[in-house]
């Protein structure tokens, strides 16, 4: 899933300075799993930022609302009354779901709240890493399920650089070389021989962000 | 230990207006809520302005309760919770620990003082503590003067 942070509180105070009114927009999916948005994160958020406006004699009104899904237009359009209450619009969702609000209230500033950081798994509670970088060309079938380019440092594709030790990336000590969980686990699947082959260069410029934004079209699912 | 029913003094010409703290005092069902029914059965001295909350466990409040509480009204949040290693859910107030650190830091951001919450470790038969602590409390937060962030 998308993993997200919330922004420095003194740069959200920053933005909202000039309104009084605004709508803070949560979303149920991603950001409420990474407690960054969801519901009680953005009810957090907008209690703290109430109490730090109310304490410089500038109170500020906040309204708040989280849809399921904010990057999907039949939710985000949920919005819409409220939005027309607001000056402003903070949102607490990734980068999409503050994108989808721009696309359907473009007369709306719409700011975010927090900073979309990765994709990612949780690892423990409280805990979040990288796992995946949405290449565009999903190559885990050759690397026993690990992604050397969301977890290598260096994005190596045929094995390790030779500076990790122990086990650990020489770029951060506490991060596990990507190479080695390759190889433990390709030895723990009897498939090391599965190391030889050669995986080639990626077409970064075709299937990866590169080249542009990417675009999936589904004509069977299109109305 | 003084007693809830002494008369305070009276200052003659101006009505006195003086400041009054807001208290909202969660309580655990298994220490804090027996501690508050002990120092009402002694009917001890406590703050005038005092809500109490219970909950059943320490570990059932979010950040967010303590940051409601905060915004609408309280000048001062305390939490009565078992004393560490002795949770009877195990784990429930080291979640508060984590829970009321990090409200404090988001306070420090918001501009509020620390001293506004604080976690009071205690027993079932710490009545006397309950009500000595939540006075100490109350003369605390009446120096710091009322919460500059409470929305009320």
């Amino acid at each position: 899933m998308i993993k997200a942070e919330q922004k420095p509180f003194e740069e959200i105070l920053e933005y909202l300075a000039p309104y009084n009114k605004i709508l803070l927009s949560g979303c149920g999916a991603c950001v409420t799993v990474c407690h960054a948005g969801g519901e009680k994160d953005g009810a957090l958020l907008a209690s703290a930022l109430r109490m730090a406006r109310q304490n410089i004699g500038k109170p500020l009104e906040i309204l708040e609302s989280t849809p399921a899904r904010q990057c999907e237009p039949e939710f985000a359009l949920e919005l819409s009354d409220t939005i027309g209450l607001v000056q402003a619009v903070l949102s607490v969702s990734c980068g999409v779901g503050v994108q989808t609000l721009t696309r359907h209230f473009p007369t709306t500033q719409i700011y975010p709240g927090v900073n979309t950081t990765f994709l990612g798994e949780t690892v423990e509670h409280g805990v979040w890493e990288e796992r995946c970088q949405a290449c565009g060309n999903c190559i885990l079938e050759k690397t026993a399920g690990v992604c050397p380019i969301a977890r290598c440092a260096k994005q190596l594709l045929n094995g390790p650089c030779g500076g990790s030790s122990n086990g650990k990336c020489e770029i951060k000590r506490e991060t596990d070389c990507a190479w080695q969980l390759i190889y433990d686990r390709s030895k723990s699947l009897g498939q090391l021989h599965r190391l030889t082959e050669i995986i080639p260069a990626k077409q970064w410029g075709v299937q990866s962000r590169d080249s542009g934004p990417r675009r999936i079209a589904r004509e069977d699912l299109k109305v | 230990m003084g007693r809830a029913d002494e008369k305070q003094p009276e200052i003659q010409g101006e009505p006195m207006s003086p400041f009054e703290p807001k208290i909202v005092a969660f309580c655990c069902e298994q220490s804090g809520v027996p501690a508050a029914e002990m120092a009402k059965t002694l009917k001890l001295k406590m703050p005038n302005h005092l809500e109490l909350v219970p909950v059943p466990c320490s570990g059932r409040i979010e950040t967010l309760y303590l940051l409601k509480a905060l915004e609408g009204g309280a000048d001062g949040v305390v939490v009565f919770a078992c004393h560490e290693e002795n949770c009877r859910y195990l784990q429930g107030n080291v979640r508060l620990k984590s829970r009321v650190g990090y409200a404090k830091q988001i306070m420090g951001k918001i501009g509020l003082e620390q001293e506004r919450l604080e976690i009071f470790h205690l027993a079932t038969n710490s009545g006397v503590k309950f009500a000595e602590f939540l006075i100490q409390k109350a003369d605390q937060l009446e120096q710091l003067g009322p919460n500059p962030g409470k929305i009320a």
